[in-house]
């Protein structure tokens, strides 16, 4: 407790616990979705475009987050234009982000040559990119980045309940009338805008474990989605503080590694916590095969209630 | 760097001749051994390129080329040759990727993708550490990110041709089953194929390959050489042979016509395999779409649309 006191006398770190808490909250959030959906190669691939759009805006001298923000929600809208119905194919992923990240070597090296008199900033702030600075957010960024990543996270709490029924099945949504296609596309610019905005906290390269891991964790322990989205945001957030208090505490570690390290613990620690509760529950009422949160938070289903169940939504009769 | 400078203060550029210029280039040490690093490089990575991008397995050849980023940083950190920390790192992390369980039916997908990502970003962010814990060295990150093509020595070529030996053998081996195993998975293991086994294997193949590629095109640009021209390959033929075959054709083409460009050039060696890798690809869905349109109007008929989806069916 007296450490937390302590980490919040310095300006620096009130404006990375501030933009960190927003962040994570968010990416949770984006995070269990984007799992559900089955698209993290496509989060992938927009964290490494969120590298090349930071480099080309200082290639070209704008303000980084425009080309952070203008790169991502571009990218975003491509992936969502390739992928027609069930989301794109990973090759067509894989080959489009590779070339964009021979663009982003290029602006790097255009960069690196053109700020660079003696030594310069350039590579510094390459890394920068790659590998998240949350301790060098300025007040006026951490505010812009918490008023961002809010109003994301308010627009997915708002779509949640078509975008689950949407991503779970698809067929049937369409059917009732849920437009799944702008749905899609909606969710891949938030998915840009989020990457984005992770990027500043955890770096491009780091983006991707703080949407899988907490929301990995989150599926492992609840089928149920609302709560599963929830849980993630909570795990997210517990990584972010955890692993900022351990980056100031012990100098050597960076940030990005406290966050991302907690964030991999969390989710290991879901294999083991699965593990033993299966054994346990094997012992206690043998044939049940109820998802362990289930097991301890009670669920009104008998037997463990699969996904669409548990959200809710009634299959239309015919 | 400096061999642009070389090239810059001896040469006037390039002089439209290739016979010439291909001399030229090849008067230069760094250059030749380039090539060869590149030539090896180009070579595994089509081949098994082609398979990953068969069995839908971009996403893991992704993470683990990333993953052999924090080998090298840990190998520097620690003093070791950073070659073996490549490997160590690609093939750690396929063993890990190969252990997660593959439960319930439905849900297997998404959880697996969730710690193939985990797993990569955890990687990342142990680069991040170690090259903190050695104390920054920021040239090096770069390097090993986007690839240090001109700066291979004689023992790395030596080392990344008989790596690219052992690997092309065991695909050798393994490749009738995978292929049977890849294409009808059902048919195969009611055969009495260890499909099990035989996926471990890949990706253990696949690390290496990627551990290998890294070396030279470093880790964020491996998919340069690994998907692209495997992709290009198999947009043009189903056949497996000639796939194969074409996939290497078009990843030597990719490298050579990179490094010859690159040698002529400020711009990084990475930017042009990735773009030359593209255009490939793109160019190869293109050739494919004109041959699909060509052959409906030469039979008159309206392609199919898709059949109604299971969903719908059941609804």
């Amino acid at each position: 407790m007296t450490a937390a006191f302590f980490v919040l006398a310095h300006p620096f770190l009130e404006s990375a616990y501030g933009a960190g808490t927003a962040i994570a909250v968010v990416s949770g959030l984006v995070g269990y979705l984007v799992v559900l959906r089955g698209q993290v190669f496509a989060g992938d691939a927009l964290s490494h475009v969120a590298f090349t759009g930071a480099l080309a805006a200082l290639a070209f001298g704008v303000d980084l987050r425009l080309g952070l923000y203008g790169g991502c929600v571009a990218f975003a809208l491509l992936l969502a234009v390739l992928g027609r119905q069930q989301g794109p194919d990973d090759t067509v992923i894989g080959s489009v982000f590779a070339w964009v990240l021979g663009l982003g070597a290029l602006f790097l090296s255009l960069f690196t040559t053109s700020s660079t008199g003696v030594g310069g900033s350039g590579g510094t702030t390459g890394v920068s990119v790659l590998f998240g600075s949350i301790l060098g957010l300025s007040g006026g960024q951490a505010l812009a980045d918490t008023v961002i990543s809010l109003a994301v996270a308010a627009t997915v709490v708002a779509m949640a309940r078509p975008l689950v029924f949407a991503s779970l099945d698809p067929a049937v949504a369409r059917s009732r009338g849920v437009p799944v296609r702008a749905l899609s596309i909606g969710f891949f610019v938030l998915l840009g805008v989020t990457a984005g905005v992770a990027t500043q906290a955890v770096g491009a390269l780091l983006l991707l474990g703080l949407l899988a891991a907490p929301a990995g964790a989150a599926q492992r322990l609840t089928a149920r989605p609302f709560r599963a989205m929830w849980l993630s945001a909570a795990f997210a957030l517990a990584s972010m503080w955890i692993g900022l208090t351990v980056a100031y505490l012990v100098p050597t570690v960076p940030p990005s590694f406290g966050i991302i390290g907690t964030a991999t613990a969390v989710y290991l620690g879901t294999f083991a916590w699965t593990g033993l509760s299966r054994r346990w529950e094997s012992m206690v009422h043998r044939g049940t095969d109820r998802a362990p949160a289930d097991v301890i938070f009670g669920s009104p289903f008998v037997s463990g209630p699969s996904p669409i169940q548990a959200s809710g939504i009634t299959r239309p009769t015919p | 760097m400096t061999p642009h400078l070389v090239g810059a203060v001896t040469l006037a550029g390039p002089r439209w001749n290739l016979v010439d210029d291909v001399r030229q280039i090849l008067t230069f040490h760094f250059m030749v051994n380039a090539i060869r690093a590149g030539t090896v490089a180009a070579v595994l990575g089509a081949v098994i390129g082609w398979f990953m991008v068969l069995r839908r397995q971009s996403f893991v050849g992704h993470t683990l080329a990333v993953v052999s980023f924090p080998g090298a940083a840990a190998a520097i950190w620690l003093g070791v040759s950073a070659t073996a920390g490549y490997f160590a790192g690609s093939i750690a992390a396929a063993l890990v990727i190969a252990l997660v369980p593959r439960t319930q039916a439905g849900r297997a997908g998404s959880q697996e993708s969730a710690v193939i990502g985990t797993v990569q970003a955890f990687a990342l962010a142990s680069g991040a550490l170690f090259v903190s814990l050695y104390g920054g060295f920021l040239d090096s990150i770069t390097g090993l990110l986007f690839g240090s093509f001109l700066g291979v020595s004689n023992g790395q070529v030596v080392a990344l041709v008989v790596v690219a030996g052992v690997v092309l053998v065991a695909m050798a081996v393994l490749a009738r089953p995978l292929l049977f195993a890849t294409v009808d998975r059902e048919v195969a293991v009611a055969r009495g194929v260890p499909e099990r086994a035989l996926s471990v294997a890949f990706l253990v193949i696949l690390g290496c390959t990627a551990a290998e590629v890294s070396q030279v095109t470093g880790t964020l640009l491996v998919f340069a050489l690994l998907v692209m021209p495997a992709a290009a390959a198999q947009q043009l033929t189903a056949r497996p042979v000639l796939g194969l075959c074409l996939s290497v054709v078009l990843g030597l083409v990719v490298v050579w016509a990179a490094l010859g460009v690159a040698f002529y050039s400020t711009w990084p060696v990475g930017f042009f395999v990735s773009t030359f890798g593209f255009v490939v690809y793109v160019a190869a869905n293109a050739v494919r779409l004109a041959a699909g349109r060509r052959r409906r109007t030469a039979r008159g008929t309206v392609p199919l649309r898709t059949p109604a989806s299971p969903g719908m069916a059941a609804a």
